[in-house]
């Protein structure tokens, strides 16, 4: 049992390891980068070529491209309010260098970069560095009552200000970690049930064939619901940076 | 709303944690989680690399791809304004050539009403005027009539009295063989005369 254990590697999938050959090793450009640059590519294509035609009744590509166009300005628009639209090419860039990032990741052999801590932790520090400059830029010294709840008892302030200070630095930590955290475990879980299937061939033969279904039929189910923790996790990024947004913008 | 929002957000970070827990301690017998093996450079490198992809994907969306997308939906948008403009004005034309048409057939229906009363009105006062003269002229023939049987009557009345007298004249003459002075015989017949009215 524990020689079986050692065979099932759900980790090595998240294993970095230089990408284009002697170039990429030599200025320690990852797999993860090239998906990175896919992803932006499929991005900046899409858009491209949808909006290419420039049709006034849009065709497939362009209805796509206008679509998450309108999602996200809305998205902006609705959560932070008219202010929103000068951060909307932020977001968008955000949910759908994320979006696109889950979604590719899960084609066999394609490296997950927003399975990493340090990826996801970066977008997170980008997001909660912003918040904080537009803040301090549009209130000035006035941001830090942003810490101070309006009408809360002078003698609780030793206890309040702490909380919201932790509060307020909890959040980069609990935006990279979910999202690293869902897609991680959304591979592990891939891998250990396909490596269930090829043990239990490797065990017992042709009967092996049949109960390998099994695996197999939660794998299945296992990528619809990953496909939807993709765009689950993109929108919450997203939706989330533009909560962290308006409190700076509005303050409170 | 966006209170619950965060609590439903942070239940949902407790479920891939939940799987994670066993998967890191299965994974603790090798190297350990890739993600947190910061001793390979690559773990590093690759945010340097993802802040430089980043950038350069963020000002190639906010300089030129988003722009466009907002360009067409622009153009649309005031192409449909534009459709609806024209729509609108085509309807108020319209609605004003509607309005005359409605006017138009109430002036010719009022004209029409107009015209037929005048002609009644005419028709009853030429009526009126013929009815008019027959009773003058049928009054004047009444009058000539009425004139005429005055006049016959009155000759037949003086004619009567010249036949009474003569009568009674004839009758005295035969029955007393005498013959009445006229003025006698005139003056009795007068006084029977007037004594009948």
């Amino acid at each position: 049992m524990a020689a079986e254990k050692s065979t099932i590697d759900a980790l090595g999938q998240f294993h970095l390891d230089t990408g284009l050959g002697a170039i990429g090793r030599s200025v320690n450009f990852a797999n993860s980068n090239i998906m990175m640059v896919v992803a932006a590519a499929l991005v900046l294509l899409a858009l491209h070529y949808g909006m290419r035609r420039r049709a006034v009744v849009p065709g497939r590509l362009q209805a796509l491209a206008e679509i998450g166009y309108q999602f996200i300005h809305d998205m902006c628009v609705e959560q932070i309010g008219e202010e929103g639209k000068r951060f909307f090419p932020f977001v968008f860039a955000l949910f759908f260098f994320i979006l696109i990032g889950n979604l590719i990741g899960l084609f066999p052999y394609f490296f997950t970069f927003t399975s990493h801590i340090a990826v996801t932790a970066a977008l997170a520090v980008l997001v909660i560095v912003l918040v904080t400059a537009v803040a301090l830029r549009i209130h000035g010294l006035h941001f830090f009552s942003y810490f101070w709840p309006e009408g809360a008892p002078v003698v609780l302030a030793p206890l309040i200000v702490p909380i919201e200070i932790i509060s307020y630095i909890s959040r980069p930590v609990s935006l990279s970690i979910r999202l690293f955290a869902n897609m991680t475990a959304g591979h592990v879980m891939f891998e250990v049930f396909a490596t269930f299937m090829l043990m239990l061939v490797g065990a017992l033969g042709a009967f092996g064939y049949v109960l390998a279904l099994g695996p197999l039929v939660i794998n299945v189910a296992l990528m619809g619901f990953e496909v939807l923790v993709a765009f689950l996790q993109a929108y919450v990024f997203a939706v989330l940076t533009c909560i962290y947004l308006h409190d700076a913008v509005h303050l409170h | 709303m966006t209170r619950l929002m965060r609590a439903g957000l942070a239940a949902l970070m407790l479920a891939p944690a939940l799987i994670l827990a066993p998967a890191l301690a299965w994974a603790g017998e090798g190297e350990g989680m890739p993600q947190l093996n910061f001793a390979n450079p690559l773990t590093g490198s690759q945010v340097v690399w993802l802040a430089i992809i980043f950038a350069i994907f963020y000002v190639l969306l906010s300089r030129v791809s988003l722009p466009q997308v907002a360009q067409v939906l622009e153009q649309r948008s005031a192409t449909i304004a534009g459709d609806l403009e024209a729509a609108r004005g085509a309807k108020e034309q319209a609605d004003l050539a509607v309005q005359e048409l409605n006017l138009a057939t109430r002036k010719a229906h009022a004209d029409a009403q107009a015209a037929i009363a005048g002609a009644v009105a005419e028709a009853k006062a030429e009526a009126a005027r013929h009815a008019v003269e027959l009773n003058r002229k049928l009054e004047a023939q009444l009058a000539a009539a009425e004139q005429q049987i005055t006049a016959a009557r009155g000759t037949a009345m003086a004619a009567l009295r010249d036949v009474a007298t003569e009568t009674a004249s004839a009758m005295v003459q035969r029955l007393a063989s005498v013959a009445a002075p006229r003025e006698t015989v005139d003056r009795a017949v007068g006084a029977v005369l007037a004594g009948r009215g």
